[in-house]
């Protein structure tokens, strides 16, 4: 029974349907305190004094906290892509001297119940002189503190010579680009609760998620603690995404306060808070240039971009300029290739990762090239494409730079063959023509495609054990994450097929400290290619083990035994077969059948690698714009996504409807911005558009398996960003093209206010007489 | 998101909850009624009323009567009520074609016609229905009865004339004539979000050509309104695209559109002249 490449249903759904999921909020302890934020009003300014006598007096509030009281705990360092000159600008858990964004934690209370905490945080006197803001990133340089100035580093990557490559050009075509501020807003907000376990003398943290062993480890290297006495819980998590489960202020300060006040402290999140104190995310502009020859072929490229990082540096450091340098470039040929990334410092939310980050921005400006560049030489986007896309036979494609810290090598690919397939699937050239008859007919409808490449199954390792008991149940514990996404099942599925049991025997323990020593856990489309491989690794040794002691107890050579449906029995299909719970009873410390075997019918397995591996896809849109409104339809909608191979065909489909649900955010709804004070205006769902079902169109999902990954033996890829990567860049291109104004659409996201300016701007062409035609 | 700590009252007679109000209103007391709008800005402590008086228990309130001219609507009615038509003839089908637009299912099962007049807000649908039709309201207090006009009661965009101890108890629609036409068009970026600008339309068709036309547009101005300009347009013509376009276009004329962080106010101008003229094209048969 093979379980591998089958839908089966998810063994983690039975909790979640029947209400009987454990998200943050629902653990609570006895006597425990309630946490509220006071946050900064300012976007920017002097900390003259915090008034905290009428909170105090409050009956009920138990402390209030400002950075005196928490002056000995470092600030939140980083965890990934740490590069030079960042450390003065990392995060302290509460405001030291300057506020920097409004929201800032500023001061923490702590009461008996939240509706104390919550009457006294608005006692707090925050006393603060303002000082001016900066909300662009792009603008000039400023101070951040003392000598540090607002652009703490630069992102610079290339290869090649780019001068060469212009002065040799035929055309050069230059863009310039932005993504708007938005971020993941999960149905869950944030939550943490801390308790001292005395009797233990253990640290616990409930309401981990996405790495909780590098969360316990700075917290524990913050408080002065031993890794061993601090223990991180994951419960359910509803939805990560990139934002939840970094480490931020109040993870630290429940657990500070947990350790002080003797009693366990709980936090959770609300929504105004969330779109105000979670890690925003894609606001970047760049200025890009290709030179093409006569054909339209891509000789350089030249990218110069402005993050907006807001704040802080948080634990990401520079993970997406890093991502957004190293991936701009896509399934192209680019011969000489030049960035300067520009990390900027503003007075907003600081940022961090959101699914497919540094790539929904840079899909956006690449494709957005391409069709640029197919309009320059006057053949189809298609065709710019074809003529540049990285072949098939050159794989595996060395590109001489490197990405969070490892070497780019696009490991498999047909890049060209999802191409015809997504052309084909969405019957690309009957579309053209029945666009081009409603066109005739006065429509403004059109269609655009976005190609890129990802990247998945981020090690540099995974491990994992795994135990049968007597009982015959299986337990693999692993140190990856859950926040949703389908691991349990996955992950069984993986240990079912290789141990050869059902999946439904399989138990997957994860994000628990206590049960694993290390962890990676749950980003960058990492768990199915790393945690699935260590899975599969380990359950071929419990399977020798097993096959082993069965060998003795049947009498017949362990080569000639299999385990099928859970049991032991003679691959010749002889009658005799042994349950593995027997097997593992006679592995038992106490067992005499065990002979010198070490005890437990369990293993470790562990999977390294240096490499990323590179996923790839097609997005296709086909879009009718309201002339009069501005308002865009999406008519019909295809992703395409090589993920080498599909454990469970229904659970990546899922993730890329999900995906694209946020991608569409991103290119259409969601935009969180702020006035020249540094104000943020987005901070509740009245004003934070994210689409619902009734602005999801169904769309259609080709999943394919042309290309696994040689890196893993499942030949795995990670299946959890492609449905978001390239909407904005589809979406834009199909609007360009229902203009019939190539470039139009220079700035996601793309709202009917917008689009209505640009249809204005297509009848002052039609009226100035200049012809635009569009290419199809 | 906790609201600051408030003390609930729960009438159930009109007689208490006037007293009721007439006592706690001049200590920061507030109406309670679907909470829809109330409840949000108090997780938020954008408000932080001292006192609350729940007039959902008042039973009195609680109905829609019809009389031969009007359609009365009791400040307990919700949204809902209207998902079916709730008279015979034009003012049920326009009532119930426009509620499918404000919010959500579940938020419709709450939010009621009167709170949503005296809430005032300058996308309100029932603003509009009431601002085109020329509804009035029922003010009580212990003071009594009166009767306001819905264009002087809304003052500005959530601002209203009802004193600090009247309660808004009814809303009269007057009842349309059996000749009536009607159109509703609405613009807002999500199903259910509030409008960026909407159009109500009615008129009498007699021997073929307009007469008595209404033109209300919401959602563009700090409140929803009545355009004679439009009107003027349409009276005494007949119905076709090129003077439904010319009303749209004195609609954009007259108006003085708001801007805001989903739409600037030329814009909401654009969308004027597109949602009239829309609502006007959906008045055909
Ligand atoms: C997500 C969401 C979307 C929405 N979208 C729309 C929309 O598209 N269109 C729309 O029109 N509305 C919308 N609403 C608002 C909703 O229709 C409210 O129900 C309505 O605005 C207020 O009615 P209520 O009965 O809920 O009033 P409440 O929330 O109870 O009260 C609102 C205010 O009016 C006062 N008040 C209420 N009733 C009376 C009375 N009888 N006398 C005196 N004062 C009174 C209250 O004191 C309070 O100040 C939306 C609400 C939500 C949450």
């Amino acid at each position: 029974m093979a379980f591998i490449g089958r839908s089966v249903p998810r063994l983690e759904d039975r909790p979640l349907v029947t209400g009987k999921g454990r998200f943050a909020a629902d653990v609570s302890f006895p006597h425990q305190l309630h946490m509220r934020v006071v946050r900064s009003p300012q976007a920017h300014g002097r900390i003259l004094a915090i008034g905290t006598s009428a909170a105090l007096g409050l009956p009920g509030v138990v402390a209030v906290w400002t950075a005196g009281d928490v002056s000995d705990i470092p600030p939140i360092d980083f965890r990934m892509t740490k590069i030079e000159g960042l450390e003065p600008y990392r995060q302290h858990i509460l405001a030291t001297d300057h506020v920097r964004y409004v929201g800032e934690p500023v001061a923490v209370v702590f009461a008996e119940d939240p509706y104390i905490a919550e009457d006294a945080a608005d006692l707090v006197e925050v006393g603060i002189e303002e000082l001016p803001v900066i909300t662009a990133a792009d603008g000039p340089v400023g101070i951040f503190a003392g000598t540090a100035s607002t652009e703490p580093a630069q992102v610079r990557k290339g290869y090649g010579d780019v001068e060469a490559a212009f002065k040799s050009a035929t055309h050069v075509v230059e863009l310039d680009l932005s993504t708007g501020r938005h971020s993941a807003v999960p149905m869950e907000t944030r939550g943490a609760l801390g308790r001292y376990d005395a009797s233990k003398d253990v640290l616990e943290m409930y309401g981990a998620a996405k790495v909780p062993h590098w969360n316990r480890d700075q917290v524990a290297r913050m408080l002065k603690r031993s890794p061993s006495q601090v223990h991180f819980y994951e419960g359910h998590v509803g939805g990560g995404f990139g934002v939840r489960g970094e480490l931020y202020p109040e993870d630290v300060l429940v657990c500070a306060a947990a350790l002080r006040l003797g009693r366990p402290v709980k936090w959770i999140e609300d929504r105004r808070e969330h779109l105000i104190a979670a890690n925003h995310s894609r606001q970047q502009r760049h200025k890009i240039r290709a030179a093409i020859d006569a054909t339209g072929k891509i000789i350089g490229i030249e990218n110069e971009f402005f993050h907006d990082q807001g704040a802080y540096v948080r634990t990401h450091a520079a993970t997406v300029p890093d991502l957004s340098a190293a991936m701009v470039l896509g399934p192209y040929h680019v011969p000489h290739y030049r960035t300067l990334g520009h990390i900027r410092l503003t007075n907003k939310t600081p940022c961090g990762t959101y699914r497919a980050p540094g790539r929904f921005e840079t899909t956006f400006v690449r494709e957005r090239l391409m069709d640029a560049i197919a309009a320059r030489v006057g053949i189809t986007p298609v065709e710019a494409r074809r003529r540049n896309l990285i072949g098939k036979d050159e794989m595996p494609f060395e590109r001489p730079i490197d990405a969070l810290g490892t070497h780019v090598v696009y490991d498999s690919g047909d890049y060209a063959g999802l191409l015809d397939k997504s052309l084909r699937k969405v019957g690309w050239d009957e579309l053209q023509m029945s666009i081009e008859a409603r066109r005739a007919a006065g429509e403004l409808v059109g269609a655009g495609i976005g190609m890129f490449v990802e990247k998945s199954g981020l090690g540099p390792y995974d491990g994992v054990k795994i135990a049968v008991d007597v009982g015959g149940k299986v337990e693999v514990i692993t140190g990856a994450a859950s926040v949703g996404q389908g691991v349990e099942t996955v992950i069984a599925q993986i240990c079912a097929d290789t141990l050869g049991v059902d999946y439904t025997a399989v138990r997957v323990v994860h994000g628990q400290t206590d049960r694993i020593d290390n962890g990676m856990g749950a980003f960058a489309s990492r768990v199915t290619a790393m945690t699935g491989e260590a899975t599969r690794i380990a359950a071929l040794k419990v399977k020798a083990k097993a096959l082993d002691m069965a060998a003795d107890l049947m009498q017949a050579a362990a080569a000639d035994l299999e385990i099928v449906d859970g049991r032991v029995t003679a691959a010749s299909g002889a009658k005799a077969s042994i349950a593995l719970g027997d097997v593992a009873r006679h592995l038992l410390p106490v067992s005499r059948t065990r002979g010198e075997r070490e005890p437990g019918l369990s293993a470790e397995g562990w999977f390294f690698s240096d490499h990323m591996n590179y996923p790839y896809g097609v997005h296709v849109a086909v879009v009718r714009i309201d002339a009069e409104t501005g308002d865009v339809a999406i008519e019909k909608y295809l992703v395409a996504y090589d993920v080498g191979r599909a454990i469970n065909p229904m659970l990546v489909e899922g993730q890329i409807v999900g995906g694209f649900a946020q991608g569409l955010g991103g290119a259409m709804f969601e935009e969180l911005s702020y006035d020249e004070r540094g104000e943020p205006l987005s901070v509740t769902f009245a004003d934070y558009l994210i689409p619902t079902a009734h602005e999801v169109p169904s769309i259609d999902v080709l999943v394919t398996e042309d290309a696994p990954s040689p890196l893993n033996h499942l030949g795995v890829k990670g299946a959890g960003e492609g449905g978001t990567n390239a909407v904005g860049a589809a979406i834009a291109a199909a609007i360009d093209d229902a203009l019939g104004l190539p470039g139009a659409v220079t700035q996601l996201p793309i709202t009917p206010d917008r689009v209505k300016q640009m249809v204005v701007r297509r009848a002052d062409f039609a009226a100035s007489g200049i012809v635009q035609k569009p290419l199809s | 998101m906790k609201p600051a700590s408030f003390e609930y009252h729960r009438p159930t007679t009109l007689e208490e909850a006037v007293k009721a109000l007439a006592e706690y209103a001049p200590q920061d007391g507030r109406i309670l009624s679907g909470g829809q709008s109330l409840v949000p800005t108090m997780a938020l402590r954008m408000a932080k009323p001292a006192h609350l008086i729940d007039i959902n228990g008042v039973r009195e309130l609680a109905d829609i009567k019809v009389t031969e001219d009007a359609l009365i609507i009791g400040a307990g009615v919700r949204h809902a009520a209207f998902h079916k038509p709730v008279v015979d003839g034009a003012l049920g089908q326009l009532l119930s074609f426009v509620v499918r637009h404000i919010a959500h299912y579940p938020i419709r099962q709450r939010g009621t016609f009167c709170g949503s007049l005296a809430h005032a807000d300058p996308s309100s649908e029932w603003c509009l229905v009431s601002a085109t039709l020329d509804a009035e309201i029922t003010a009580t207090s212990v003071r009594g009865a009166r009767s306001i006009a819905v264009t002087e009661l809304i003052e500005w965009a959530m601002s209203t004339t009802l004193a600090e101890d009247e309660i808004l108890t009814s809303v009269r629609l007057p009842l349309l004539p059996e000749n009536t036409r009607f159109g509703f068009y609405e613009f807002s970026r999500r199903a259910g979000d509030y409008a960026l600008a909407m159009s109500l339309v009615t008129y009498e068709l007699a021997d073929g050509v307009i007469a008595a036309p209404r033109v209300g547009i919401g959602g563009v101005e700090g409140v929803p309104r009545r355009i004679a300009e439009a009107e003027e347009v349409l009276l005494g013509q007949k119905p076709s695209p090129d003077l439904f376009r010319a009303a749209a276009e004195a609609v954009a004329n007259a108006a003085d559109p708001m801007s805001d962080l989903q739409a600037s106010a030329n814009y909401r101008r654009d969308l004027a002249r597109t949602v009239v003229r829309r609502a006007l094209e959906r008045s055909l048969p």
